[in-house]
């Protein structure tokens, strides 16, 4: 019986033909931890009495509150890299920036089983890999014993079909998939993604789709492997990590969509859920108070350049602030060699160090009473950006250089020419 | 296993923000303080009022959003002994699952109010509602899964077996 990706992944790291339902052990190739998430891991592990972590790369980002805004997280950090000294583990420290980033740029390889005590593990999915996040005890787990429990998810199949019109990006594809399935419209599954729509995005813009799987519910957000992979993984001197992974013409889904791109517009989520979305004509108008640029959603040089080309020359609106965040130091140094970051701080914007950002609601950019931001980022919810009195819009870094301009929510496209 | 408890209700969409804000991420590391913030963004006297061997009954996609494992952690710290809702979020889910706090799916969560009296019987798929005198059946979780909430979690589970035991 043909297999679709997961279950293709699945099986080699089950060593044996898996059925979507089953409940298995799977070996892990890839592990990591964050700041949040990592502390709780590591007291788990010790309580194990593991000595080394097991699997080939075990990373430990710290990244959401970097660099640390207060004693409190200066001390887990000091956990993390006091645990990186004794068992082998990486530490990705202040400055290097976002976990998913940085193992799609550095580590994920197609047919990976990458674990991660963070949800958006899931971006790595764009390059091939099961990437999933879980929680903390089951990294240290992921850690200490090299593999992992897990239910063979069931797969969804995204056909994404037709010509990806002008202002229009991967943010507004996966918005409005979130926004037609619902944010539990995928849960427990397996996002698969297929059509003619993949060969007009670049591996940065499929990154963004799989980020998001979770969004839906869904276990993992996979894309099949192609040239544009093997690009992106040449460009960072890893072209032997390349292989082909693709699901078996016969494999069977529990559902498949049909998304036409040909005639989406900008899309724009509303508080306080993903799913709620709606079409940038419906959002038009709406003042903010705080543009976010950046995050393991957007934060790539792609999305940098995109919100550049458009604030090239002018100046945000006087109303609001502008926060850039590059999503890793790659990304970051890129941004300053093309002169990138020059431009958004002509336009009166602030660029922190590469990382979470404010994404998270510990730093950098806390919302205050009654204030609304348009973010990049990929989560609206009551509270996720550190005040529950605040009101979080999620769209496209084209629409959040836009509305930057404007101080009001503004369809990117009057400024593409 | 035999559960017992009264009932909170909650609505759709209660995601990790509600459970443990981001607000409180200095706290992570100090989950008896973080507890007394549990749920403080659906219901604020949640943390304060709660008692031992409550339960909580919510409508769709319980948990939706991070993978912080000390959502679960603060709930079960805070004394409640199980979770119903029509659906969960998976990675809450499985977080449940790993340190031992039961979670179950059913249909008929508008026919149980706050303060309700449930006796829940994990391994027979049975919830009772000895307040209302209405029984409510779900699948019971698969046998890997009661196993691991049989020991009270995963830690224990593997400290007694040394491996995953499928």
């Amino acid at each position: 019986m043909g297999k679709t990706i997961a279950e293709k992944i699945l099986s080699v790291k089950a060593g044996k033909d898996v059925l979507p339902g089953e409940i298995i052990v799977a070996k892990v190739d890839l592990a990591l931890v964050q700041d949040g998430t990592g502390p709780l891991t590591v007291e788990v592990f010790d309580k194990f009495g593991f000595k080394k972590v097991k699997p080939s790369k075990s990373v430990l980002f710290i990244d959401h509150a970097a660099p640390s805004p207060r004693k409190e997280l200066s001390n887990a950090h000091n956990i993390l890299r006091d645990f990186s000294k004794r068992t082998d583990a990486m530490v990705s420290d202040v400055g290097e920036g976002v976990s998913h980033q940085i193992m799609a740029e550095r580590y994920v390889k197609p047919g990976d089983l990458l674990v991660g005590a963070d949800s958006h593990t899931c971006t790595g999915g764009a390059l091939g890999a099961f990437s999933t996040g879980m929680g903390s005890t089951d990294l240290a787990l992921a850690f200490g014993l090299g593999k992992v429990w897990l239910k063979v998810p069931e797969t969804f199949l995204f056909n994404l079909k037709g010509k990806l019109p002008k202002g229009v990006y991967s943010k507004d594809i996966i918005l409005h998939i979130i926004g037609k399935i619902g944010a539990d419209g995928a849960t427990y599954k397996a996002m698969e993604f297929t059509g003619e729509v993949l060969n007009q995005l670049t591996q940065e813009a499929r990154l963004t789709i799989s980020n998001m799987a979770v969004e839906a519910g869904a276990k993992v957000g996979l894309i099949p492997t192609d040239e544009t992979t093997r690009e992106y993984l040449k460009m960072r001197g890893r072209e032997e990590d390349f292989s082909e992974i693709k699901a078996d013409p016969d494999a069977k889904y529990e559902k498949v969509f049909d998304i036409d791109v040909s005639s989406l517009e900008p899309v724009v989520s509303f508080p306080h859920t993903v799913d709620n979305t709606r079409t940038i004509k419906e959002a038009e108008g709406i003042k903010v108070d705080q543009v976010f640029l950046g995050s393991c959603t957007n934060g790539r040089i792609e999305d940098l350049r995109i919100a550049a080309s458009i604030l090239k020359g002018k100046k945000k609106n006087k109303d609001l602030r502008l926060i850039i965040v590059p999503a890793s130091k790659e990304v970051y140094l890129q941004a300053l060699k093309e002169g990138l970051l020059e431009i958004f701080v002509e336009a009166g914007g602030t660029v922190m160090a590469p990382g979470c950002g404010p994404c998270v609601g510990v730093h950098e950019g806390v919302l205050g009473d009654g204030e609304k931001v348009l973010s990049t980022q990929n989560r609206n919810f009551l509270g996720r950006m550190g005040n529950p009195k605040g009101e979080i819009y999620l769209a496209s870094p084209a629409t959040a250089a836009a509305t930057a301009i404007e101080g009001v929510i503004t369809d990117p496209r009057k400024y593409l020419g | 296993m035999i559960l017992k408890g009264k009932v909170w209700k909650f609505g759709d969409d209660i995601s990790t923000d509600h459970i443990a804000p981001g607000r409180y991420f200095h706290l992570r590391t100090n989950l008896p303080e973080l507890a007394k913030h549990v749920l403080e963004d659906a219901r604020e006297d949640f943390a304060s009022k709660v008692q031992k061997g409550d339960i909580i009954v919510a409508r769709r996609n319980f948990g939706l959003g991070s993978s912080r494992e000390h959502a679960p952690r603060i709930i079960k710290l805070a004394g409640v002994s199980a979770i119903i809702a029509n659906s969960f979020a998976r990675i809450f889910y499985r977080n449940a699952v790993n340190i031992g706090l039961p979670l179950i799916e059913i249909k008929e969560v508008d026919n149980i109010d706050e303060g309700d009296v449930l006796e829940i019987d994990l391994q027979n798929g049975i919830v009772r509602n000895t307040t209302k005198n209405e029984e409510y059946r779900f699948i019971p979780m698969p046998k890997f899964m009661l196993d691991v909430i049989g020991e009270g979690g995963i830690e224990n589970y593997i400290q007694k077996y040394g491996d995953y035991k499928l």
